[in-house]
């Protein structure tokens, strides 16, 4: 744990950038707030399309979350504990979704596990699974932006803990699964909590994936950001409506895992 | 002593920031005579993309001095961008509700006119091999269908073909213009869209278009309007003036579109 150095006067060469970059985070949000329509706030959160986007927004963002820490652990772990050739292309490679705008990702996902995909005429022939246009195809369009995220954070804190630990398992005979499941993941569990919450977040923002590889459906494939976008086509105050209630919902969530489980005060 | 420094600086930060947002909007004067030329910006129509940029060059050639700039966007997303400031001399839209939440705004100068009129098609892959022939095929159970939002122009005209068919239809996807419901079937994750004869024109290589009766009962009209924030007004009306001619209606009907009525 590292304590802020307190009673010390703040410079102002790190002070006023702070505040500056406060500011332009935040005034965005206070745009949404002057121009939400408050009066008739309540109707519109009464219309049944909004409850059921989100709730498919906070489902499908879960379920790419679990997925995500699944395949996403032990891969950061294979980056951070494991001496293999080509280390360095397959930590670049992991980052690919960050730099790829989310369309190009929902194209690329549609050629590999579309109809015609490389992947997905298979999955069609042989077990009659077809991706596009389903609530699954809108968690594997959420894991493949959001799990980036999640595997540099813990890749992060597996580099940040003391290796010793694990050395002292292995001489003590533990193997090396043992070793995973009890010492290294206790270690860094913050870090994994930390990672998993920033995908969630991303998954949970999701757009342009989305739409290019699950399509857009009420009920099935619209989640929030989808339905924001559409609303925006027609009524701006219903698509700000939509913002707020999605932005509500997360911070309330992200504030509430921050206390419980990272432990940060 | 900490709390009145970070008051100073959020207060400073807050100046700063909304200095920032204050400045830049509202369109500078361009530097135009009556007839001087200068800078154009035309707003219009995704649908209009390849026709407009022909037109473009061939205004600039008939008008030297102007110079053309068109952004084009779904007619909603553009309407909004009109109607929250932005700086545009010409907005072509693809449907006269779109063109009525810009000239609700008392953003238009003038009332608007229909430019062209756009029908719909179903786009299939080419050959057609799920040998749809019109909309019930569209029902046909594993055809997988997909429609623009009704959100969007393509969209409503989508629904009142659909209803006027008596078609109940359950689509894959409602996408968010009809650039989106055409990649769909490139891409051949569906085996038909509703889109305009236009769009289907101008990717032929892929695609095939199958007519359909009802698509008369929902037309859609592309109205276009000089802007009141146009910086370049007499250029605006030349353009205008110039698609409307019989050489732009030629370039127009060639990219699918059919010429207004009475015109």
């Amino acid at each position: 744990m590292i304590r802020p150095v307190c009673r010390q006067r703040t410079p102002a060469a790190l002070l006023v950038p702070a505040a500056l970059g406060l500011v332009f985070l935040v005034l965005p949000l206070v745009g949404l707030l002057v121009r939400a329509p408050w009066t008739s706030l309540p109707r519109r959160l009464a219309e049944p399309g909004v409850l059921t986007a989100l709730r498919l927004s906070l489902e499908t963002a879960t379920a790419a979350t679990l997925l995500c820490v699944a395949l996403g652990v032990p891969l950061a772990w294979l980056l951070a504990r494991v001496e293999f050739p080509g280390r360095r292309l397959v930590r670049a490679l992991v980052t690919v979704p960050l730099v790829l705008p989310p369309v190009v990702g929902g194209v690329a996902l549609l050629l590999v596990f579309g109809r015609r995909g490389l992947l997905g005429s298979w999955l069609d022939d042989t077990f009659g699974v077809t991706l596009p246009f389903t609530t699954a195809g809108v968690v594997l369009a959420e894991a493949f932006v959001a799990m980036p995220f999640l595997v540099i954070a813990v890749e992060g804190a597996l580099r940040a803990a003391d290796p010793r630990y694990e050395e002292a398992a292995a001489t003590l005979g533990a193997g090396r699964w043992t070793t995973f499941t009890r010492v290294t993941l206790p270690l860094v569990a913050p870090g994994v909590a930390a990672g998993a919450v920033l995908c969630w977040a991303r998954a949970l923002g999701e757009f342009g994936a989305t739409i290019t590889f699950a399509g857009n459906y009420p009920g099935r494939t619209q989640t929030m950001p989808l339905a924001v976008y559409l609303a925006l086509e027609t009524d701006l105050e219903a698509a700000i409506v939509l913002s707020l209630i999605l932005l509500t919902v997360s911070v309330a969530i992200l504030a509430g895992l921050r206390d419980r489980w990272v432990g940060v005060t | 002593m900490t709390v009145r420094w970070l008051r100073a600086a959020l207060a400073g930060a807050l100046v700063a920031a909304l200095g920032l947002t204050g400045c830049g909007g509202g369109a500078d004067e361009s530097p135009t005579g009556r007839d001087g030329g200068g800078p154009l910006t035309v707003f219009a129509a995704a649908s209009l993309t390849e026709s407009f940029t022909r037109l473009g060059k061939d205004f600039e050639a008939a008008h030297p001095g102007h110079t053309v700039t068109f952004n084009f966007a779904g007619s909603s997303a553009l309407a909004n961008q009109i109607t929250q400031g932005a700086p545009a001399d010409v907005f072509a839209a693809a449907s006269p509700a779109t063109m009525k939440t810009v000239t609700d705004a008392g953003d238009a100068d003038g009332a608007p006119a229909v430019l062209v009129r756009n029908q719909l098609v179903v786009a299939v892959p080419r050959g057609n091999p799920a040998r749809v022939a019109g909309l019930a095929d569209l029902t046909r159970p594993g055809v997988k269908v997909a429609l623009c939002a009704e959100q969007v122009p393509c969209g409503a005209a989508a629904r009142t073909a659909l209803d006027a068919a008596g078609v109940r239809l359950t689509p894959a996807t409602l996408e968010q213009d009809v650039k989106g419901a055409l990649a769909k079937v490139r891409l051949g994750e569906v085996d038909a869209a509703l889109v305009y004869r236009t769009d289907v024109r101008a990717a032929v290589a892929d695609l095939d278009a199958v007519e359909f009766p009802e698509s008369a009962r929902a037309v859609n009209d592309y109205p276009i309007v000089v802007l009141r924030a146009a910086g370049n007004p007499a250029g605006a009306r030349a353009f205008v003036d110039f698609v409307r001619s019989d050489a732009g209606l030629a370039v127009l009907t060639a990219a699918g579109f059919q010429a207004p009525p009475g015109g």
